[in-house]
């Protein structure tokens, strides 16, 4: 017996009035990139989405959906025909499958088709009675069950379903508009493009780059929680920017405990400029207050000077231990805590200023025209797509 | 050729040679080295190590890769008791072990650790209650196979595995027969440890992991440069590896049932012949069958079959060369003299069922022959 489709529950989505379908149809796009498997249709209707496996495996495709965002819940469906016995059948079969730990269960039954011999009642009656011989331990409760079988009598055929997943929450990843996302290599910044991605928004990421400080390994890092975050529902632009020059340039220029200061200022000025070009509405980073000497209420301020747009930063308020333990549910810790270089620990100044002068920073790099650089930087930029195409390596193995 | 000598060594799957020729000379770099060549070494063998993992149900990290199943049963279980020493010095493992757990058991009790060797019963299975007898406040590892490799014998591996849930002794499971063969989860179970072999599942001679559970540590065998971890030191095998993680995933495609139908059907053929007696109880793995054909030596039969074109061994190919008689007959309390005529076919995804017919064909044609001859002689 398997799996012919799969039933799945929005979440807040649900609480859309006209604009829904915008919504629905997004998560839609975003399933079917993600399963990537051409047997597979899905419909979208206004209020519940079905998949039709078409004989694609439901357990492959149950890894995938958990984790897109805008699905409250999903429910393999089973198909039958009105014969009585198969139906008995296939229910008995389902709730055998969800039955470990488990002892109380009830049938529900919705009777779309009226010319349907036994009537909802008796079709309940039928379908438990015979869970009910066929298996121990197990009894009926129709207030609080364990276990709720559902089974939908239609002219063409008869649905039943009895396992419940969750989903991820959330709105479908792009149907909040597009940001960009300063991504480190760092435990944080995967974590709040997550958090992001999850609120609807559709992600460009920004990386800086300072070859020969920083080596290839702590890029292709970069590559891969960007590629790990696109599991979430939406492609991810990765703009990788070389960064060795003008921190070469802040490094003689600026005075040493500012450096830092000023280093960020102009990440913020690149990622601003990125934003332009690819029509995003704002910039998301991984700061959390007072977590490092960038991170205090003086820092910020100090760096948000050099732009107006909006600054998204869903961490500002959580613990390093919260961070942690998202980075883990969403698979990019283990890649995080890779020991490589970034172009942030490198030039690091061995007492950055926790609280730094605008005034003082805007000064010192008075004495330098950053524009030609940035504009060099940007126009050297490499873009990755992601998720990336089956490799050479996957073809290998 | 008909070959019937799987559980000795598989012939390598084409695309799995492919693999390795091509990751062999793509990706010669060593995988520690900085730059971008051994990154990308380094990238094939973590991405190898993932596949690995994720088919297994295990954590990236839980994998070490080593040369096969000797080196990953002897890092499993010299290592553990190594590490482990201070905490006891009892092993429990059973007599009918591959000799490189039960020969690493014995070379521990030649330092000092004492080793309960547990008999099986006549079926050749161990009994989970018998382990239990054994264990006591000393006991630091437990060490059972999953598949015995000469009868094919099934160890009631997750009973043990229930049974030490409340137990801290380390959990060793030598799973070089059973892989892709008899279904093994990993979850919820107490299996610390998991020895893998390449070429058992038509990958490479060479290769080969050890499931090392998170938590549980073991003292590596080789000082040098701390690859896999530290716990195995020495520029990693990439291209073998590769090739592994492939042989792993082909294994998705077989069914093992297929395998099941083969021997069912040499055996219900055996159980006709007056001359035969059948080793391997009815709970075995699908791809072994050990039978004796009475007042014949099993090599004479060996020989004899091989100039029909079938290739079989007797006992268990690391036992063979020695001629003693097998160990695990011998503990099953099989008489050394059946002992002595015992055959071991083993099975593949490539071996079909008329390779079987014509495998009992040559059987009834070689061993009447033989039989005449035997009793010219005497």
């Amino acid at each position: 017996m398997n799996y012919d489709r799969i039933l799945i529950r929005y979440g807040e989505m649900s609480t859309k009035g006209r604009n829904r379908s915008k919504f629905t149809n997004k998560m839609k796009s975003n399933i079917k990139r993600l399963l990537s498997d051409d047997r597979i249709q899905i419909e979208a209707q206004r209020d519940r989405m079905f998949i039709y496996l078409n004989g694609a495996s439901f357990e492959k495709v149950k890894v995938n959906l958990a984790d897109v965002s805008g699905i409250q819940s999903f429910s393999p469906v089973v198909k039958t025909s009105q014969e009585l016995n198969e139906i008995k059948a296939a229910a008995l079969e389902l709730v055998k499958r969800s039955m470990s730990g488990k002892t109380t269960f009830k049938v529900e039954t919705r009777r779309a088709d009226k010319t349907f011999p036994l009537d909802t009642h008796a079709l309940n009656h039928a379908i438990g009675g015979h869970v009910l011989r066929g298996t121990e331990q197990l009894t009926v409760d129709v207030r609080n069950p364990d276990i709720t079988l559902v089974v939908e009598v239609r002219k063409e055929a008869v649905y039943l379903s009895c396992e419940t997943y969750p989903g991820a929450g959330g709105l479908p990843a792009g149907a909040a508009g597009k940001a960009v996302l300063l991504l480190s290599g760092g435990l944080d910044s995967p974590v709040a493009g997550y958090m992001m991605m999850k609120r609807g928004v559709e992600i460009e990421a920004v990386h800086f780059f300072s070859p020969p400080y920083t080596s290839e390994r702590a890029k292709q890092k970069v590559v891969d929680l960007a590629d790990t975050l696109t599991k979430f529902g939406g492609n991810i632009r990765l703009h990788i920017v070389p960064f060795t020059h003008i921190q070469e340039t802040i490094h003689k220029q600026v005075p040493e405990n500012y450096t830092m200061t000023s280093t960020r200022r102009i990440m913020m000025r690149i990622a601003d400029r990125i934003r332009q070009q690819t029509g995003s509405l704002a910039l998301v980073t991984g700061e959390s207050l007072g977590q490092v000497a960038s991170q205090t209420m003086e820092s910020m301020a100090a760096i948000n000077d050099v732009t107006n747009t909006p600054v998204l930063r869903p961490l500002i308020a959580s613990d390093k231990l919260d961070i942690m333990e998202i980075a883990r549910k969403i698979g990019t810790h283990d890649i995080s805590i890779l020991p490589f270089e970034d172009c942030c620990t490198i030039f690091t100044p061995a007492a950055p200023k926790t609280r730094p002068k605008t005034e003082k920073v805007q000064f010192f790099e008075s004495f330098l025209d950053f524009d030609p650089l940035i504009d060099q930087a940007i126009h050297d930029t490499e873009i990755i797509m992601l998720p990336k195409k089956a490799t050479e390596l996957d073809d290998l193995l | 050729m008909i070959y019937f000598d799987n559980s000795a060594t598989t012939m390598p799957d084409e695309s799995v040679m492919e693999t390795f020729l091509k990751a062999g000379t793509r990706y010669f770099a060593n995988p520690s080295s900085l730059h971008t060549p051994g990154m990308e070494a380094e990238r094939l063998i973590e991405k190898a190590r993932a596949q690995i993992a994720g088919l297994i149900g295990a954590a990236q990290d839980e994998i070490i890769f080593t040369s096969g199943g000797t080196e990953s049963n002897n890092l499993a279980i010299k290592g553990t008791a190594a590490f482990y020493k201070g905490r006891g010095r009892h092993i429990i493992t059973t007599s009918i072990e591959h000799p490189s757990v039960y020969e690493a058991c014995r070379d521990l009790e030649k330092e000092g650790f004492s080793i309960t060797f547990v008999n099986p019963d006549k079926n050749g299975v161990v009994q989970k209650t018998d382990i239990e007898k054994s264990l006591t406040k000393e006991t630091i590892l437990v060490s059972v196979m999953h598949v015995n490799n000469e009868t094919g014998a099934l160890q009631p591996i997750k009973e043990i595995s229930e049974m030490l849930l409340n137990h801290r002794a380390v959990f060793h499971v030598d799973n070089v027969q059973g892989f892709g063969k008899v279904p093994l989860s990993l979850n919820n179970t107490s299996i610390d440890l998991l020895s893998v072999s390449g070429h058992k599942l038509h990958g490479l001679n060479g290769t080969g992991f050890l499931y090392k559970r998170t938590g549980v540590n073991v003292a590596p065998l080789l000082s040098g440069g701390g690859q896999e971890n530290g716990l195995r030191s020495g520029t990693e095998n990439a291209a073998g590896i590769a090739s592994l993680a492939r042989a792993v995933r082909l294994l998705q495609n077989d069914n093992p049932d297929e395998l099941r139908c083969i021997t069912q059907f040499i055996r219900e053929q055996l159980e006709s012949r007056k001359w035969a007696v059948i080793h391997t109880p009815i709970q075995a793995a699908p791809h072994i069958l050990n039978f004796s054909a009475l007042g014949l030596k099993g090599e004479v039969l060996v020989h004899a079959l091989e100039q029909e074109g079938i290739v079989v061994s007797t006992t268990s190919a690391c036992s063979s060369k020695q001629n003693k008689p097998s160990r695990t007959l011998a503990a099953m309390n099989v008489s050394s003299e059946q002992a002595a005529s015992a055959i071991r076919v083993s099975l593949s995804r490539y071996n079909t069922i008329e390779e079987a017919k014509q495998f009992i064909d040559a059987l009834d044609r070689v061993i009447p022959v033989l039989a005449k001859k035997r009793n010219e002689r005497t």
